[in-house]
């Protein structure tokens, strides 16, 4: 079992030809599953690099494990790092890319078959050690680069984007298979993403990041129930995240009840606790009920019109956003306090799982 | 494919078709040119050719051409990959200026060159005599031809292992440091084989660039004669009857190593990538 760390960042800045990272400050505690949340070209990457190593920040400090390792090499940290598009070597087999680290510091032979096998039982790619990386699946390769970091008994683990490159249903697999392999081996982890979902569901808490800048951090519930300032909020808001509970489910077709809420949605979840997000653009915001095919449609008081230049974001008393274009804004006439009709499909509704 | 079919892609892709007829002109010329040499000789004089196989002055100058190659572009692998690794992965002042040097060799004429390399290291120039002290002599002698092989073939081998290591993703070697490798195990674990097809091609351009040679080296080196110099030597003095079936001789034996490095090296770890 790796030590457990802590990884702190004070005042980190870097600044590059055409961007810059500037004033990070950072408190990961150990043994947490920290998100960095922000969109793409933010500094996500960058900024885990400079945890890792790969570059020295022109100011501020790095502490792993109450050590100052500003200036330390990336072979003395004892990082784990996963990358976006794997990174594997593509001239070792599977087998030997996860034994790299451990042939590197010097492990008697038997040692180095015992954990590697280990490893790759804990990541379930046993079956592919004598594969070479260009014949795996994205996602076979993916959980190749994870028993690669993991071998090394990391005091942190670092993940770039490890899900983006994956299509959806692998990435649901490898999502649940990350939670699992932290509840297993409990190594402090920073995960970067641009992908709302994904931080909340894995995240203990989130760290956003936007041009460089840390905006906010905190739990998944305080950042997207309360966004520090605009900025967070346009990128946080645009999502409707609600907290619900499965109370009726009839072949595929379930009913969540989520707060006053009684949402219609299309999932293989049966029961429980769960998140349900629905896409603002999803949304169809009227005058008078629809006749049409949404099995969704309530109606609330409007709290919040923003004017987003071509788009018109609708904030209702019920909780929902809405993204309507200006025209359609214009054409109804909407004003604050107006009542109106919010219809959606089952099948915009995204359902996931609500376990912590 | 249908009479219909291939009119219809005839068609579709007609500047292709044209830019082929157009381009065919080079590989007829570089084939007609290599071959006319070839037929002539086996058509009119066969046993000259046979002869020149077992001539001991063109074996031993053919030798020499393959094995003082060899040496010079060992030197330009020894010397050139640290400095192609380290203009493919840094940026820094010079290394425009650097990289412009470096395609100096390729655009100079060869004649100068050979006098550049003349005046530095014919026995009373500046490096010559210091060499000559330590017991290494340039003029007329195989360090001579060495030089002039390197100067005119290293720029092939720099171009060449640069572009592999270009070609390398960073990410790669940072995922090893991280893993534990120290800068040094990183290079020779991962950024050495994975870069190695273009090495080997790169060093087999250089050797066939070096064996090619004739203008820089006959200034410093006309004795011992390599097989350029040789065929050269036999023409003024013999014309062509007796120049030719030492030129074809040469173009088999390069022929023959060319195909079986080549396949060598397609063979060599291209499973996998």
């Amino acid at each position: 079992m790796g030590r457990v760390a802590s990884i702190i960042l004070e005042n980190v800045t870097y600044i590059l030809e055409d961007f810059s990272i500037r004033n990070v400050s950072l408190k990961v505690r150990e043994g947490e599953y920290f998100v960095l949340l922000g969109p793409t070209g933010s500094g996500k990457t960058l900024l885990l690099e400079l945890i890792a190593g790969f570059h020295v920040p022109d100011e501020g400090r790095i502490i792993l494990n109450g050590v100052d390792v500003t200036y330390t090499p990336p072979e003395k940290r004892n990082v784990g790092f996963v990358y976006q598009d794997y990174s594997l070597f593509p001239h070792m087999t599977v087998e030997e890319n996860v034994a790299f680290g451990l042939r590197v510091r010097r492990l008697p032979e038997n040692e180095i078959k015992r954990q590697v096998k280990e490893m790759m039982n804990l990541v379930r790619i046993s079956h592919l050690s004598n594969r070479y990386p260009s014949t795996l699946s994205g996602g076979e390769q993916q959980r190749v680069a994870i028993a690669r970091a993991l071998a090394i008994n990391p005091d942190v683990l670092l993940l770039d984007e490890p899900l983006s490159a994956l299509d959806p249903g692998t990435r649901e697999d490898l999502r649940e298979e990350l939670k699992r392999i932290h509840e297993a081996r409990n190594v402090t982890t920073i995960h970067v993403t641009h992908d709302r979902v994904e931080a909340i569901l894995l995240a203990d808490r989130i760290g956003l990041i936007i041009n460089g800048e840390m905006i906010q951090v905190g739990s998944p519930e305080e950042l997207f129930s309360k966004p520090l300032n605009e900025k967070a909020a346009r990128f946080l808001g645009v999502e409707n995240i609600l907290q619900g509970r499965i109370r009726l489910n009839r072949g595929g077709m379930v009913v969540i009840e989520a707060g006053d809420l009684e949402i219609h949605a299309i999932t293989k979840i049966e029961e429980g606790e769960v998140y349900v997000f629905i896409r603002p653009e999803s949304i169809i915001i009227s005058r008078k009920p629809l006749r049409s095919s949404a099995r969704n449609i309530f109606q609330g008081r409007i709290v919040e019109l923003t004017n987003l230049g071509p788009l018109v974001s609708v904030k209702l008393d019920n909780g929902l956003k809405a993204l309507i274009t200006r025209q359609s804004a214009e054409d109804m006439r909407l004003k604050l306090g107006d009542m109106v009709y919010a219809s959606f499909k089952a099948a915009s509704v995204h359902v996931s799982r609500r376990a912590r | 494919m249908t009479e219909n079919k291939r009119l219809t892609w005839v068609r579709r892709n007609y500047l292709s078709v044209i830019f082929s007829a157009v381009g065919s002109v080079v590989i007829l010329f570089l084939v007609v040119a290599l071959f006319n040499m070839l037929i002539q000789q086996v058509l009119t004089d066969p046993g000259n050719l046979i002869e020149v196989m077992f001539d001991e002055e063109v074996l031993k100058s053919v030798t020499l051409t393959l094995y003082a190659s060899f040496l010079s572009t060992m030197i330009a692998v020894i010397f050139g990959t640290p400095l192609a690794y380290v203009l493919s992965r840094h940026k820094f002042p010079a290394k425009s200026f650097i990289e412009s040097i470096i395609d100096v060799p390729v655009i100079i004429p060869h004649s100068v060159a050979g006098i550049a390399l003349y005046a530095l290291l014919m026995r009373r120039g500046p490096v010559g005599s210091f060499m000559e002290r330590i017991g290494v002599v340039f003029e007329e002698s195989l360090w001579g031809i060495v030089a002039a092989m390197f100067f005119v073939s290293v720029s092939l081998y720099l171009n060449a292992a640069r572009e592999g290591f270009q070609s390398i993703d960073p990410r790669l070697e940072y995922v090893a440091r991280s893993l534990g490798a120290g800068p040094i195990r990183t290079f020779f674990s991962i950024s050495l084989p994975l870069a190695i097809r273009h090495l080997f091609s790169g060093a087999i351009m250089a050797w066939a660039r070096g064996i090619s040679e004739f203008g820089a080296i006959i200034f410093i080196a006309f004795y011992p004669m390599v097989a350029p110099t040789l065929i050269y030597y036999r023409f003024t003095l013999y014309g062509l009857g007796g120049s030719r079936p030492v030129a074809v001789f040469l173009m088999l034996i390069c022929f023959v190593i060319f195909v079986v490095l080549r396949m060598m090296s397609r063979r060599w770890g291209g499973s996998h990538r």
